[in-house]
């Protein structure tokens, strides 16, 4: 057999195994119409931590943390990050005595179980809590979710810890234009779906169209499936005051700003996944080119 | 096992006095040294050994998993998240577990396609075949069990789901389908008690798949490797030795494989999974959309392609146990596709819909995705219960070498070639 012919015969093989590879991987993940009917587009934000390369940015983290601080945290809790990961160099990289007194001050306090005397409460019933150290979660207002639907005309502020990654954005087009789409992002690295919805839906507050229908006590947003959110419009122009005076005070920067900080929350070990990732698929490679000339060198005395 | 020259010589006095004892080195070593392997097996032929690794990395990782997760319904998803951010290298050692999972299934389509093309399933690898349906009916389980570990939304309606399927049972018998459900949930709604069997259950059944996969490798050693002639071997020209040739071969494959794996693990650990099981369970929220893991769908879309409950759940499964009859459909003497002009077009138009099922399975079972659903199932049980049997008789087979070596090294060289190769 002729060098040109194992070559185009090897060639042959592997298209043969990576199709199939291919599109038996490719058939992933739902396709939810949303719940509204017609499907709602979601534009893509160019994310620091997105692809292969991402990493965070401390400086937006940081912002980020302070819009939660002074917005999200009046209704909904973080309760899967604790204080000490705010200190994290791959995170928001706060000051560690800076976190230590943040978290001395967080108003929502942490219920420890009884104390020394068994007691549980205080004479007037108030749930005996201690402040927060760096080892504690960062807790929202709410004691439980009965609570929160009291204070909250019914409706439950979810738990932002893991938001981003629980929401995603959905494909609407044909068959090809999705294998398309699927194969682009696996490529690229790219499941940022869910920070680029929840950015879409901070900035998704308008005013309804004239033949919408809002019920009452609840507000209009163009990326929510359904369009009627339970939770108002959170944010206004200069509400937050970033100590950068160059970054502006938007919505649209403090919407950015908070959503790359819940994608951190939801994915802390991104940096060292990704970095590591680059390690492996080199060492993978390299042993892989020598097992292929191993094998081509071992096989030549066959063919 | 087939007969072969024994090239196992004990290297000290230690192993020849095992050898007289246990000759276990000695049997390793005809089967996975001297082995003849043919000698134009191509990369399709790899999937076997990337199986294994498959597996072995499924039940290293999942052993390590187990020792963090807390298989309750109220601390389950918890500890999953606890794995994700706070164990050391857990983030590591859950997406590989996740992803594996879709890695095994990816490697196994490959393998059974080409299982199919190549006609492996035909006499005498009958046995081998059925085995090989065996481990995939509980690799399904498996991986089914294991994705309501997490506790998300999506793993606990996707078991409400399909554990339902059985109350269809109820139309045959009444009763019946209610008793089962109750009986496999532990009481009357998927609840704690579900969770905590289905991860004893999840534990228990890859060392299950480990057996049968010896005895399927066992079949293999007994029958020898089809090839893509499918052509049996007939003289020492038309194999090579296990080792070095092939296990050279499957570890250049092994690799790139693993590059694919690897790529998914530290970029895109998440994509093949659903958004929705980041979400806690919850009995009293149902998802706008279940569907279950990609894998499942072209199963899923021939359940839902047919108007009734019961009438879905037995195409279903009947899907994937009409497998288990392959060798006696295929009245065809040829076994490699590469010489059935007719059949291959029909095998590939087959493998068409399968994907296409996928498709359709991961879409609203609404309108038009219904009809094409519909049309797709009837060509999968058309292509094995009508065409298979009809176009092996019909069909004239193309012309075919004489035996492995010629397809190698071509018409002229064939007669000459044991002297002048090995």
């Amino acid at each position: 057999m002729s060098l040109s012919s194992r070559i185009t015969g090897f060639v042959r093989d592997m298209i043969a195994v990576g199709a199939a590879v291919c599109m038996m991987s490719g058939f992933t993940a739902s396709t939810a119409a949303a719940a509204g009917g017609e499907p709602i587009h979601i534009d893509r934000q160019s994310w620091s931590f997105a692809g292969v390369r991402g990493k965070f940015d401390n400086d937006q983290l940081q912002r980020g943390f302070q819009v939660y601080q002074e917005v999200c945290a009046a209704c909904h809790g973080l309760k899967r990050v604790y204080f000490r990961n705010l200190a994290e160099r791959t995170g928001p990289g706060f000051n560690e005595e800076a976190v230590k007194a943040l978290a001395a001050s967080w108003p929502n306090q942490i219920f420890d179980g009884p104390n020394e005397e068994g007691s549980i409460a205080t004479r007037k019933g108030a749930i005996i809590k201690r402040p927060a150290r760096l080892s504690d979660p960062i807790l929202g207002p709410y004691d439980n979710d009965n609570q929160a639907r009291a204070a909250q005309n019914g409706a439950l502020p979810p738990d932002l810890s893991i938001i981003t990654k629980a929401r995603g954005v959905e494909y609407h087009g044909g068959v090809i234009g999705h294998i398309g789409y699927m194969m682009r992002d696996i490529v690229n690295g790219y499941q940022e779906g869910g920070a680029d919805y929840l950015y879409a839906l901070l900035t998704g507050y308008t005013s309804p169209p004239a033949d919408f229908k809002l019920s009452e006590g609840m507000a209009y947003n163009k990326a929510f499936p359904g369009h009627q959110i339970a939770m108002a419009e959170p944010m206004t122009d200069g509400r937050v005051k970033y100590q950068n005076e160059s970054v502006p005070r938007t919505v649209a920067q403090y919407s950015k700003d908070v959503t790359a900080f819940l994608a951190w929350a939801a994915d802390p070990r991104l940096e060292e996944r990704k970095s590591m990732g680059w390690i492996v698929m080199l060492y993978l490679l390299v042993t892989c080119v020598l097992l292929y000339a191993a094998k081509r060198r071992l096989w030549s005395k066959v063919h | 096992m087939a007969q072969h020259e024994d090239t196992y010589k004990p290297g000290s006095r230690l192993e020849q006095w095992l050898d007289e004892r246990l000759p276990l080195a000695r049997m390793m070593h005809g089967q996975f040294v001297d082995f003849p392997t043919p000698r134009n097996l191509n990369y399709l032929w790899t999937f076997g050994g990337i199986l294994t690794f498959c597996l072995v990395i499924q039940i290293v990782t999942g052993i390590v998993l187990a020792m963090h997760y807390v298989p309750s319904d109220k601390l389950a998803f918890d500890s999953i998240e606890h794995i994700r951010r706070d164990v050391n290298y857990g983030w590591l050692i859950r997406s590989v577990h996740a992803v594996g999972a879709s890695m095994f299934f990816v490697a196994v389509y490959v393998h059974m396609a080409r299982g199919l093309y190549y006609g492996s399933y035909k006499a005498p690898r009958e046995v081998l075949w059925i085995l090989g349906v065996i481990i995939y009916l509980l690799m399904m389980a498996t991986g089914f069990l294991g994705y309501t570990l997490p506790w998300g939304q999506m793993s606990f309606w996707g078991v409400t789901v399909i554990t339902n399927l059985f109350s269809s049972l109820d139309s045959i018998i009444p009763g019946l389908g209610t008793k089962i459900v109750t009986w496999l949930w532990g009481g009357y709604s998927v609840s704690g008690v579900t969770l905590n069997r289905f991860f004893s259950l999840h534990y228990l059944l890859p060392f299950v798949i480990v057996g049968v996969v010896a005895l399927h490798i066992w079949a293999l050693h007994v029958v020898g490797q089809n090839n893509p002639t499918g052509i049996e071997i007939k003289t020492k020209s038309d194999s090579v030795p296990m080792a070095p040739y092939a296990v050279m071969k499957d570890m250049f494959a092994l690799f790139a494989f693993m590059l694919v794996f690897g790529w998914f693990v530290f970029y895109a650990p998440d994509y093949l999974g659903h958004a929705d099981n980041y979400i806690e369970a919850n009995p009293l929220v149902t998802p706008p959309h279940i569907v279950p893991e990609w894998y499942y769908l072209p199963f899923y879309a021939i359940l839902r392609a047919v108007p009734s409950k019961l009438g879905g759940v037995a195409l279903m499964f009947g899907s994937i146990l009409i497998l288990l009859f392959l060798p006696w459909l295929d009245t065809s003497r040829v076994r490699s596709a590469r010489y059935r002009p007719i059949f291959k077009w029909l095998l590939f138009l087959f493998f068409f819909s399968f994907l296409a099922l996928g498709y359709l399975g991961s879409k609203p079972a609404e309108g038009v995705y219904v009809m094409w659903a519909q049309i797709f199932t009837t060509y999968y049980f058309l292509f094995f219960l009508v065409l298979m049997p009809i176009v092996g008789v019909l069909e004239t087979p193309s012309p075919m070498p004489r035996s492995i070596t010629e397809s190698v090294l071509g018409e002229k060289s064939a007669g000459s070639a044991a002297v002048a190769k090995h």
